[in-house]
Order: C-alpha cells, then sequence, then structure tokens
C-alpha cells in the first residue's frame, strides 16, 4: 500500500508535470442538513428541485496541500475567507467501473483527513471554480489509514479546531450518500483509479478562517490534520 | 509541428504526418493511420473546460451572456483519442457533441497577465466535448455526469505547435455527423478569448503544462446515435473522428444504472 500511496506521502505530485498520480473528487450537498440550510430557495429557480445524482467538484492538482504545508488564502482579493470542509477523504485501492454498492468498498485501500477549504458561496447553480478549485486549498493527510483499521467508514465523528478552540463536530452517519454508494453512483459514468480520492462532503455551515489562523481536523481512528493558514504572497508583476 | 501519440506494436510512440493516409512513428517506421491506436496527443493534467463560450451557442441555449466565464473541470478518464468510441446510455434522449479549440498549456502560468498569456501555450489541438443533457441538473450545472463521463471528451488527432498558427488562433471549426456538416463557426467568435482565460484562470489557480482548456462551442448542436460518425474539424488542425457506441459494447446490457437511479 506504501507504494500506491506515494504520490500523497510526499511533494512528488509534480515530478512528473505531464502526469496527475491521481485526482480527487469531492462530494458536493453530501450532508442531509446541505439543502435544508437553503429552506425554500430548493424548489425555486434556478434549482427547481432538490438533486437527484451525485454532485461533484475536481480539486485540481495545484489545490492539494501536503502535510506540514500551509493552506493558502488570497489576502488581498475578494476571497479573504475560506471555509474549512472537514471531510473523509476515500483512498481509491482498486479500480471501479461501474461497480455495485455492495462491491464498492472492496475497491477502497484505505482513509484520509482532509480540509477542502472554498470561498464562501451563496450560489449552488454553477462550478464556481474561482471557489472552489484554488491553488493550496484542499488540505490532504497526514496518512491513509487501511481500510481494514476502519471498518465501517459511515459512523465517523469530524471535529474542526480553529486556533485550538473546537468550533464543529460532524458524523459521516449523517451524509446523504455512504462511502460505498458514493463510489457506486461514480463509477457508474466515471472509472475510479488507484490513488483517486473521493471527498465524502463537508457539513453546511463550516467555520470560516482568514490569514494568520489555525486549522486542524480530526476524525477518530483516521488521524489529525493541522494547516496554518497564510497570505497569498504579493502578486509579482507577469 | 504537428505531433500525435500512438500505441502501435506494442508500445506508445511520438508521430508526425506522412502524407493523408499514414503517419510516421519517432523510430522511423511509417504505418497507415488506421493501423494505429490514437491516444490524447499529451499526457494530459487538469482538463478545464468552458459552457456558454460562443454568443450564438449562448443564444441557442436561451441564456443571458455572463460576466465571468462559466468554467468546470474534468477528470481524466474522461478523455479518449482520435478514432475513439463513445457509449451512449440507452436511456437518454438528448446527447450532443461539441466541437471546442483546446489550448493546451506549455509552461506554468501564475497570475499571468493577458498581454504575456499566450507565452504559456505550447499548442492547440481538437476537443469534442460530449454532453448529455437528460442528466442536467441545476446543481454546480453542468456535473460530472454531464460533462465528465469515461471516454466522452474526444481530443486530437494532433498537438500544433502554438509557433505554428496566429495568436490567438482564429479558424474556422465545423463538426458533421454521418458526413452532413451540422455546426459551423470561428475561434474567432469566443465570447472569453484564450489571453483572457489564461489570466482568469491563473489568478487563482496555477496552469502547469500538460492543462488543457476546452474554450467552448459554437451553435448547431444535435442529438446523436448509437453507430454515428462525428467529426470535428478545426482548420490547419485536423479533423478528430468519433464514433458513438451502444451500452452492450461496454458490457451494460440492461441499463442496470437506470434502475439503481430510481431507487
Amino acid at each position: 500500500m506504501s507504494l500506491l500511496l506515494s504520490p500523497w506521502a510526499g511533494p512528488s505530485i509534480e515530478v512528473a508535470p505531464y502526469r496527475l498520480s491521481g485526482t480527487v473528487y469531492a462530494a458536493l450537498l453530501n450532508h442531509h442538513r446541505s439543502l435544508e440550510a437553503l429552506g425554500d430557495a430548493v424548489a425555486e429557480p434556478p434549482y427547481r428541485g432538490a438533486p437527484r445524482q451525485v454532485v461533484l467538484a475536481v480539486k485540481p492538482r495545484h489545490a492539494l496541500v501536503l502535510p506540514g504545508e500551509p493552506i493558502r488564502v488570497d489576502g488581498t482579493g475578494d476571497a479573504d475567507v475560506l471555509e474549512v470542509g472537514a471531510a473523509l477523504g476515500i483512498v481509491i485501492g482498486r479500480t471501479a467501473c461501474a461497480v455495485t454498492e455492495a462491491e464498492a468498498l472492496a475497491h477502497v485501500a484505505g482513509y484520509l483527513v482532509v480540509a477542502d477549504c472554498t470561498v464562501p458561496r451563496r450560489m449552488h447553480f454553477r462550478p464556481q471554480i474561482r471557489a472552489m478549485a484554488r491553488d493550496a486549498s484542499c488540505a490532504l493527510g497526514p496518512r491513509v489509514v487501511s481500510a481494514a483499521a476502519i471498518g465501517n467508514p459511515d459512523a465517523l465523528t469530524l471535529r474542526t479546531y480553529v486556533d485550538g478552540a473546537l468550533v464543529r463536530t460532524a458524523s459521516t452517519a449523517d451524509q446523504v450518500r455512504s462511502a460505498a454508494r458514493l463510489i457506486a453512483d461514480i463509477s457508474d459514468f466515471m472509472t475510479l483509479a488507484p490513488g483517486d480520492i473521493v471527498l465524502a462532503g463537508s457539513a453546511p455551515d463550516a467555520p470560516a478562517v482568514r490569514a494568520g489562523a489555525h486549522v486542524a481536523v480530526e476524525i477518530e481512528g483516521v488521524g489529525r490534520l493541522d494547516a496554518q493558514v497564510v497570505a497569498e504572497p504579493a502578486a509579482r508583476a507577469a | 509541428m504537428k505531433r500525435a501519440r500512438v500505441a502501435y506494436s506494442g508500445a506508445i510512440h511520438e508521430a508526425t504526418p506522412a502524407g493523408d493516409e499514414a503517419i510516421r512513428l519517432a523510430d522511423g517506421r511509417t504505418v497507415g493511420e488506421r493501423d494505429v491506436v490514437w491516444l490524447p496527443p499529451f499526457e494530459a493534467g487538469t482538463v478545464i473546460a468552458l459552457g456558454l463560450n460562443y454568443a450564438d451557442h449562448v443564444r441557442e441555449l436561451s441564456f443571458k451572456p455572463q460576466d465571468e466565464p462559466l468554467v468546470f473541470l474534468k477528470g481524466p478518464a474522461a478523455l479518449i483519442g482520435h478514432r475513439g468510441a463513445t457509449r451512449r446510455p440507452r436511456d437518454v434522449t438528448f446527447m450532443h457533441y461539441e466541437c471546442e479549440l483546446a489550448v493546451v498549456i506549455g509552461k506554468p502560468a501564475r497570475r499571468v497577465r493577458r498581454a504575456r498569456a499566450l507565452e504559456h501555450v505550447a499548442g492547440y489541438t481538437i476537443a469534442n466535448d460530449y454532453a448529455i443533457r437528460d442528466y442536467l441538473e441545476n446543481w454546480y450545472r453542468p456535473n460530472l455526469r454531464v460533462k465528465s463521463r469515461d471516454g466522452a471528451t474526444a481530443i486530437g488527432p494532433w498537438l500544433v505547435d502554438a509557433a505554428d498558427l496566429e495568436a490567438p488562433p482564429q479558424r474556422a471549426l465545423r463538426t458533421s455527423v454521418n458526413g452532413k456538416q451540422t455546426q459551423s463557426g470561428n475561434t474567432r467568435d469566443l465570447v472569453f478569448d484564450i489571453p483572457f482565460l489564461i489570466e482568469y484562470l491563473s489568478a487563482f489557480m496555477t496552469l502547469a503544462p500538460g492543462d488543457v482548456i476546452l474554450t467552448g462551442t459554437p451553435e448547431g448542436v444535435v442529438d446523436v446515435a448509437v453507430g454515428d460518425e462525428v467529426v470535428c474539424e478545426i482548420d490547419g488542425l485536423g479533423r478528430l473522428v468519433n464514433r458513438i457506441a451502444g451500452d452492450a459494447e461496454f458490457g451494460r446490457p440492461s441499463g442496470s444504472a437506470v434502475k439503481e437511479e430510481a431507487r
């Protein structure tokens, strides 16, 4: 397993610039309260009803923050606040194409802690990658715990700390789609490859942070991720 | 220069054109273009795509023009090469091609200004960015089930060096289905042009070599059926051929996914 997961163990994502070792997909609106938080707006334009299919975002390679690296926030522009989305990262270990829910977890190598930081947004109509695919915004790690050691990924408590204080507690039991259901639904149209990571989704109303904050996310049995939030270096003339 | 990546005789090769029917492998062999498996012409990193980026297509879909580009991302499994097959699930009623100019990044771009943006482009190719409209929902639209499907983004055949084209390229593009032209436009009509897109994206997201921007499609998208041959063409870049395949070819005999969805 160490070989399989080596892309996340060190700064090797950039080694072969034309190849991304794995892709990170984040499930959106996958918490039971995500839609409740929107209230009547769910039924109105532009949404016209709750989503029926799995909703995903791609986290591109420069968005990923490896252990020990800081989360970066734009200290000057309109994106100086980030919401810290604590999420369980499901690491794919075997190629998964059109697998059933019953087969899905056999394709998982392990789990890791993720702090998926996005610019707060009121609307969920468009992909808004300017808010959701920013450089150095999605922290992973610090290690992958084997699937066997976790057993049931759908009953884990997630705790988010900002500057040492516990600010949010959530549970993977409150997800709309379980880990297995996510893999089944995604693999129906998109093959998941070894090294890919599916973020199981975060709770709504995530805590907001600015540059200078220290963020930690803890998932019982999986580990604890610590990251400093720092302001982007000043723009250089191009 | 035009370069392709093909699989032939047990290995992956770089190849260059050698007349209409043949290509030349880097090892010196000249082989028939039908005798190789065409791969995407470069190893892709992040796949970035534009929606609603031609004014006529925006009108076609009854959308108002936007003040910020509509950008979405795809996973790497979406890409397939020239002469590949793209699956049309049996339950869908409207699946359409989208002929697009694809911009391939050649050197890292971070906070690049418009005036220097094109220095970061390695070259250009053609993409056919299929969409299945039945799967559209109004949440993070268009979402991955519509736009990041296995093998539903054909790309190629050639990566054409940026130096060989005007900057940015202003080229006619067209699509034909079974030999009948159904779509035509010109890349000069992009709502958000290539220098703008590189400046916009690189302000928050580093672009790296191999990252690719699919710049959107003009009006003229029509439904395609299993067995159709779809050809996307851009003047000077070549012709990208794709075939529409059915579920059975992919071992999906009963539309099982549809039943599961209705659970």
